[in-house]
């Protein structure tokens, strides 16, 4: 075999271990090794689950030597994010709070992909409660860039990027927020895709801002993340803004053809914020485009310089919420020096929380307080409806708006955490499509110079993954872009 | 300078759903701690609230029954403050877009009907319970109440006095047991009432500082309370002082209110809307649908007994007490109980059995319709009145018909003349002195008589009867 199994495509894995070519465990053992060998390297693992995932696979074999149907993602081993709950190892968020914590349940996306006899091979990296874009604020680990070791692999879903890069798994789960899965994905080169807004089930998703969370695939192929959508996708009683809809077959996108397909490029993308070097990837994308048939429009999304702002008072208020029950009462870390309620909580949330976590909450607190509420969380609200309505009607001359991931290429460790206002811009694309509750893809659209990924972005309207997938796939036909493999062992 | 108080109330009702208002577990409240508690419940992380609908409809319905109109579109909040009985430190709750609002309830003190206005009606969850008994000097929590739906039912500060309060709380419980909503034990906590308080000179139009009393284990209590606290504030004011805003305690033991926390240092709850759950909108379809189920409402229907059946302003609000009592008392008129003697029997004997056995009308054995069978029985001079009580606490025991147990004892009364008249004359002829007296005009040696015949048929002998026979004997 040319390719080993570790830069195969799930489908491809899947596909052998349904024929017998493969067995799961073969797979599973196969990918292990490969964590073993690059992981200390890479450090996207934060837990590997050998016995468990062991287990999982021979009773994929079991079920193949029965003769019973095996599900879409057959043998395919799948890394976690560190906010998934499982009853499986940890569920810690990368934080300190939550360090020893053991979920009583399955989240409903874990128990669809192991229903879909996928092999869960452990949890990956991440930003503390996924507040950050280069994984730098775990708590557990420093996770790096497959591509350049000395560089961050984005986030928050960092981990979950790098592991798929490094072929350490072919499918991983990640959750995307303002960009959490894209930004990283581009970073180190792979494909990832947050669905619409309640397209997935948020039930056993660690929530930071409630409003936004979406669980996403990251996957090293278009195929794969739309297998994974076939998967996880589909109302969830447990989560009442799941989106009651049909299922649909979302490979049937995948046919390589743009030809009539509206691609509209948003003035407010293309400024000097965009490194120069990005910018002629992501010209080079829509050029594939255009030459296969799609019709580039024009289009403008006026609040655009509005998102950051908007999303920061938001996505903070919202985790002010969300991120008060971890006050060492019930579970998870407890401060020991406490006399008192009160000390109890001020105590284990100092010390539990690391300082992005703690800028976050106290902002949020401060944007929903009394006398503040109208100036910053209303006001918020009312800009979000007006971003809303720049993308609907833009998605009236277009199908499909088509720009750069991020501003920048990855970037080495430590540059930028002394200065959030700047790593927040690192999400500038991104975090439009969340606050519209739009889908949004990422996909690789070359190298620069020095070696580091790319990425091309879109956004469809609600519900409408097929176009971004049908994009996607012919992007990655027809483009002749290849990366490789990133040059980590 | 005269006073006069106005007070506002907020009352918590437990609904009782079969499950939590956010998740599947069961409401049973005297379930061991900690055990009707899942994920969601427990704010575990990741775990997402699913609104349930019983609640919905249970909450409508009370909205309708208090005039509120229901919201189209309604949505729940979050109410962010700490505390470790707060599973999620936040409580979903309904801020600014209650389910139900601007109704009214009417109430009626000495005679005197005043409108009270119902503000809001909105869903909540409760609590869970702390408690400090746990040996070692630890603190527990008990989850099995954290996610109870609650609804909060908030009137216009239009009471003006305590008597009125207890009125309106007590119109309000009535009408959610009318509704089967909720079983409102206060001392249990499925019912809990706050009073809002202030007192102003007669004819000012702005309100005073008003105080919160919280705590209160029964509606007397808050009638007391609410007695003390605008004589307390109103010798606050009359001795130069100001009232502090501030909540209050009730000690029920001296009988007097405390205080228990300055509103100075109250929250600032944060309120923001609840992203986890879609907003509820609740459509003229579904609102017609749950005032379709409505039943008749306890003012309704006590002033249709009364008018229908002639009773007393009184009576017809004893056989309306509760839904239960109204439905025996018109289900033995329909079984041909006369309306009036049912009436008594009812409030009184009935009523009497019930409270000594601690029985609740609807399960007791003697039915409506065994009681109308009882009713006619002394109708038709079968038994009398002394002997009925006796045959209704038998019924009630037993659950048998007083015609069986008529029939059993052999205790049907007497009412044949020829059998009567058999008795009278031995007794007459075994009594001639006495005879003798009543001939000669001393009227009382009747009751001796009476009492003669009565011991010799074994107390069976129809009274009215008997005095006729006897009066036509003696007059022989």
């Amino acid at each position: 075999m040319n390719t080993p199994w570790h830069y195969q495509s799930a489908r491809e894995i899947r596909d052998a271990v349904r024929s017998g070519a493969a067995s799961a465990t073969a797979m599973t053992e196969w990918h292990l090794d490969r964590i073993a060998e690059v992981d200390p390297l890479v450090d996207a693992f934060t837990q590997v689950w050998r016995d468990e995932a062991l287990a999982q696979a021979a009773a994929v074999d079991e079920k193949a030597r029965r003769g019973d149907a095996l599900g879409p993602l057959a043998g395919v081993p799948v890394g976690l994010k560190e906010l998934l709950c499982t009853r499986t190892g940890t569920t810690s968020c990368a934080s300190k709070i939550l360090k020893d914590f053991r979920s009583p349940y399955d989240g409903t996306v874990v128990k669809r992909m192991a229903a879909a006899d996928a092999v869960f091979l452990g949890k990956v990296n991440m930003d503390e409660f996924a507040m950050g874009s280069s994984t730098e604020r775990s708590t557990i680990k420093v996770t790096r860039n497959p591509w350049n070791l000395k560089c961050v692999p984005g986030g928050s879903s960092g981990g979950s990027a790098a592991a798929v890069s490094a072929g350490e798994c072919a499918i991983s789960l990640g959750s995307d927020t303002g960009g959490s899965i894209r930004q990283p994905a581009a970073m180190c080169g792979c494909v990832g895709i947050k669905p619409t807004y309640g397209r997935v089930s948020r039930y056993g998703l660690v929530a930071f801002a409630s409003s936004l969370d979406q669980i996403g695939p990251l996957t090293r192929t278009v195929e794969d993340a739309a297998l994974t959508l076939n998967v996880i996708c589909g109302r969830d009683p447990l989560d009442s803004t799941s989106a009651d809809l049909p299922a649909e077959d979302f490979t049937a996108a995948l046919t390589g053809d743009v030809r009539g397909l509206r691609i509209g490029l948003p003035a407010e993308y293309f400024t000097d914020a965009l490194n120069t070097e990005m910018r002629e990837k992501v010209e080079a994308a829509v050029d594939v485009f255009r030459r296969e048939g799609a019709e580039i429009v024009p289009v403008s999304l006026p609040h655009a310089n509005y998102a950051i702002a908007v999303y920061y008072i938001i996505c903070t208020a919202e985790a002010s919420a969300n991120l008060a029950r971890f006050d060492g009462v019930r579970y998870g870390f407890r401060h020991p020096a406490a006399k008192s309620v009160e000390e109890m909580y001020v105590l284990t949330k100092s010390e539990g929380f690391g300082p992005e976590v703690k800028r976050r909450i106290m902002l949020g607190t401060y944007v929903l307080s009394s006398g503040y509420y109208d100036a910053y969380y209303l006001k918020a609200q009312k800009v979000r409806r007006l971003i809303k309505r720049d993308f609907d009607e833009a998605f009236e001359k277009c199908d499909v708006i088509a720009g750069p991931t991020s501003p920048i290429p990855s970037f080495e460790f430590g540059t930028k955490t002394d200065n959030p206002l700047e790593m927040y811009l690192a999400d500038i694309y991104t975090i439009s499509t969340n606050l519209a509750t739009l889908p949004g893809i990422s996909i690789p659209c070359g190298l620069t110079a020095s070696g580091l990924p790319a990425g091309l972005q879109m956004m469809a309207r609600p519900f409408n993954e097929a176009a971004l997938l049908r994009a996607a796939h012919c992007h990655e036909q027809k483009s002749g872009v290849r990366l490789g493999e990133p040059p980590v062992a | 300078m005269q006073y006069e108080a106005v007070i506002g109330m907020e009352v918590h009702v437990e609904i009782n759903s079969r499950s939590k208002v956010f998740c599947a577990c069961c409401t049973d409240f005297h379930a061991p701690p900690n055990t009707n508690v899942c994920p969601v419940c427990l704010g575990m992380p990741g775990t997402l609230p699913v609104l349930n609908v019983d609640m919905v409809n249970k909450s409508v319905a009370v909205g309708l029954a208090l005039n509120c109109r229901i919201s189209r579109w309604s949505k729940m909040d979050r109410k962010n403050y700490f505390y470790p009985d707060l599973a999620k430190n936040y409580q979903i709750s309904q801020y600014d877009l209650p389910l139900c609002h601007g109704g009214w309830l009417d109430i009626e003190v000495d005679g005197a009907a005043r409108r009270i206005g119902i503000t809001r009606a909105h869903m909540e969850e409760d609590t869970a319970r702390n408690t400090h008994t746990i040996a070692g000097g630890q603190s527990g929590v008990d989850f099995n109440r954290c996610g109870l739906p609650l609804l909060e039912i908030v009137t216009e500060p239009d009471l003006r006095g305590a008597r009125e309060a207890h009125a309106y709380l007590t119109e309000l419980k009535q009408i959610l047991q009318y509704l089967r909503v909720s079983d409102c034990n206060m001392e249990e906590g499925s019912l809990r009432a706050e009073a809002n308080i202030s007192v102003r000179p007669v004819g000012q139009e702005a309100f005073g500082v008003k105080t919160e009393v919280k705590n209160v284990a029964s509606f007397s209590g808050v009638q007391k309370a609410i007695d003390f606290e605008i004589a307390r504030q109103i010798a606050v004011i009359e001795a130069g002082g100001t009232v502090v805003q501030e909540t209050r305690g009730w000690d029920a033991d001296r009988g007097v209110t405390f205080s228990q926390r300055l509103k100075e240092s109250a929250h600032d709850y944060r309120y923001f809307p609840e992203p986890d759950l879609v907003p509820v909108a609740v459509d003229q379809a579904w609102e017609d649908r749950i005032r379709g189920t409505l039943p008749e409402l306890p003012a309704a229907r006590r002033a249709r007994l009364a008018a229908q059946h002639g009773l007393s302003a009184y009576d017809a609000g004893v056989l309306t007490q509760s839904r239960d009592t109204a439905d025996y008392y018109e289900a033995a008129v329909a079984a041909g109980a006369d309306p009036k003697k049912a009436a008594n029997w009812i409030t009184v004997e009935l009523q009497a059995l019930l409270s000594e056995s601690k029985q609740e009308i609807a399960e007791c054995a003697a039915g409506p319709a065994a009681l109308a069978g009882m009713l006619g029985m002394i109708e038709s001079g079968a038994i009398s009145g002394k002997m009925a009580k006796e045959i209704l606490a038998e019924m009630f025991s037993t659950g048998k018909s007083a015609e069986d147990i008529v029939r059993e004892r052999g205790l049907s009364q007497i009412s044949d003349a020829g059998a009567l008249l058999d008795a009278v004359r031995r007794v007459l002829a075994e009594n001639p002195a006495q005879v003798e007296q009543f001939r000669a005009g001393k009227e009382k040696v009747m009751g001796f008589l009476v009492g003669q015949v009565m011991r010799a048929t074994g107390g069976k002998a129809n009274p009215q009867m008997l005095n006729d026979v006897l009066r036509e004997e003696l007059s022989r």
